[in-house]
């Protein structure tokens, strides 16, 4: 009796600990973050940080600013959830509603392959084909916004595929039953009423996928052509906050170093709005499905 | 007491679920403009009759129908019948109610702008009539832009039958539409539907038998999937003539 009493709150204890040890990992990195990056804002201001698109850490009088990596970061994450929501929204619908049961096998298994390929195998398919067929098609160097924006769709697709598929399918079959009694054709119901009711989740696999498509680095690195400037053209050069990050941490030093650092925060802070985003719209879906129960 | 031919003349009706057979040789006759009860024991294969007369079982990839189920004289199960069509015409309520996440008006609008209806002022018409008619306007009248999932269980049922009025329906399949709610909003429904079957042919499924007696005409008693007994609900009752039917209302089993 007493054994198993020690073995239960032994169970506990290491249950616990581990639980520990992950929110003490995410603070420890919040707070190295922020002091490695902080003591930037003594010599430059947050604003001229954030809005001035001077980028030349090594200069006599050195630039800090990334507003061009940050435009960067979201045209080419834009760009790519322009190309990523429609096609995952379609193939989730099709996989959900439309596709036998062997056909969504087949499916998924091939999503779950493209979600499991390594970044760095993404960045040569995107040098190889992507760059040579964006400059085919849209001219320039092919090392650019688009290009990074087509790979960012194909590597965000999984998500918005898998959760767009996931939130139609776990609906009621009620929602359905009653729409095609109402006479409404099966398209009818999937756009005005599954779509709908799936809506709160679908976003929020959205928001997963823009998550992960500004976070990713080497991907868009070895497409994007990485120059430190303006991107003013969907063909020309893009740098991404990520990218900026990689780049010079090889060689920086002093404040150049501090701001790769004050870049990561910015970052942060990005991904940080973006997962609450997240967390608000799932609450949202669970107290729509309770509501839809009948209170 | 029948004058007018029958809205459904169902004869020799066989359903398989794959290899399972749910319905077996079902006849059957439902008259308009009354309230036929269907009644039986869970799995019976009450529920899956119903919904042949709306042919949802379509839904279900394994389902295979035999036999003939006539709406107004015509095969349901013929090839060139128009489904969509049917449905208008067949509307349906289900066990649990199921309001679509969207206002109360877009709820009853549904189905009225499915089949092509755009203009406002109609709509209008058509969602005030529905709510008067499912008599819940009063209880709503000022909450038409708000969602209809904020309604109480009994409100959200008289929606749905609202809304499957707004289509203008001529027959109305109900599956148990009262037993996930509270016995005063069944109340509410029970004489709804006293209403509803002056203009409309009801047919519902109830494991409740007292409901049974109480709002219907005709009853038909379910067993194994097999029709076992079909007739006035009063002498259903009082005098059925198959023993597994007295046995099943005498409550000695189900």
């Amino acid at each position: 009796m007493k054994r198993r009493k020690l073995f239960e709150s032994a169970a506990e204890t290491m249950l616990f600990a581990s639980a520990f040890l992950s929110i003490v990992a995410v603070l420890f990195i919040t707070i190295f973050l922020f002091r490695s990056g902080m003591p930037l804002f003594r010599k430059v201001s947050v604003f001229e940080f954030l809005f001035s698109s001077r980028w030349e850490p090594t200069a006599a009088t050195p630039g800090y600013g990334i507003l061009s990596f940050i435009v960067g970061s979201f045209l080419v994450t834009g760009l790519a959830l322009f190309i990523a929501v429609p096609v995952g929204l379609a193939v989730g619908i099709y996989m959900a509603e439309l596709s036998g049961r062997k056909s969504s096998k087949i499916i998924r298994s091939s999503v779950e392959l493209l979600a499991g390929i390594p970044s760095v195998v993404y960045g040569l398919f995107g040098i190889v084909i992507i760059s040579s067929v964006s400059r085919t098609l849209f001219g320039g160097s092919g090392y650019s916004v688009i290009s990074a924006a087509i790979i960012l769709a194909i590597m965000t697709m999984p998500t918005i595929i898998n959760v767009a598929e996931v939130s139609i399918r776990s609906l009621p079959k009620e929602l359905k039953e009653g729409s095609l009694a109402l006479g409404a054709t099966h398209w009818q119901t999937i756009i005005r009423v599954l779509v709908p009711a799936a809506r709160s989740g679908i976003i929020a696999g959205v928001i997963l996928g823009m998550g992960r498509a500004i976070g990713e680095t080497l991907a868009v690195l070895m497409v994007g052509g990485n120059a430190p400037i303006m991107p003013t053209k969907l063909n020309g050069m893009v740098r991404t906050l990520t990218m900026n990050i990689i780049t010079d941490m090889s060689y920086a030093t002093g404040d150049h170093l501090t701001s790769l650092f004050a870049t990561g925060i910015v970052l942060f802070l990005f991904i940080l709005v973006l997962n609450l985003t997240v967390q608000l719209a799932l609450k949202k879906s669970i107290t729509e499905m309770e509501g839809g129960a009948g209170a | 007491m029948q004058q007018s031919p029958p809205k459904f003349s169902i004869s020799d009706l066989n359903l398989w679920y794959g290899t399972s057979q749910a319905l077996k040789d079902i006849t059957v006759d439902i008259e308009e403009r009354s309230v036929t009860a269907l009644i039986g024991p869970s799995g019976c294969g009450k529920s899956t009759f119903l919904r042949t007369l709306n042919r949802l079982n379509d839904l279900i990839s394994s389902v295979r129908v035999e036999g003939s189920v006539l709406y107004e004289g015509a095969d349901i199960y013929a090839p060139d019948t128009d489904v969509i069509d049917l449905r208008k015409r067949v509307g349906m309520v289900f066990q649990k109610p199921n309001p679509f996440p969207m206002s109360l008006y877009d709820n009853i609008a549904y189905g009225p702008r499915v089949h092509g209806i755009r203009d406002k002022a109609t709509l209008d018409d058509i969602v005030e009539r529905s709510l008067v008619q499912a008599a819940l306007f009063d209880e709503v009248k000022d909450r038409l832009q708000t969602s209809a999932l904020g309604l109480s269980g009994g409100q959200q049922q008289r929606l749905c039958i609202a809304r499957v009025l707004a289509v203008e329906p001529d027959v109305v399949l109900m599956d148990e539409p009262t037993s996930a709610l509270d016995p005063i909003s069944t109340a509410k429904i029970e004489n709804l539907l006293e209403e509803l079957k002056k203009q409309y042919t009801i047919v519902i499924v109830t494991h409740n038998m007292q409901q049974a007696g109480r709002v219907s005409d005709k009853t038909a008693y379910f067993f194994l999937g097999e029709l076992v007994e079909y007739a006035g609900t009063k002498e259903l009752f009082f005098n059925p003539r198959d023993k597994r039917t007295e046995n099943y209302i005498s409550g000695r089993f189900g």
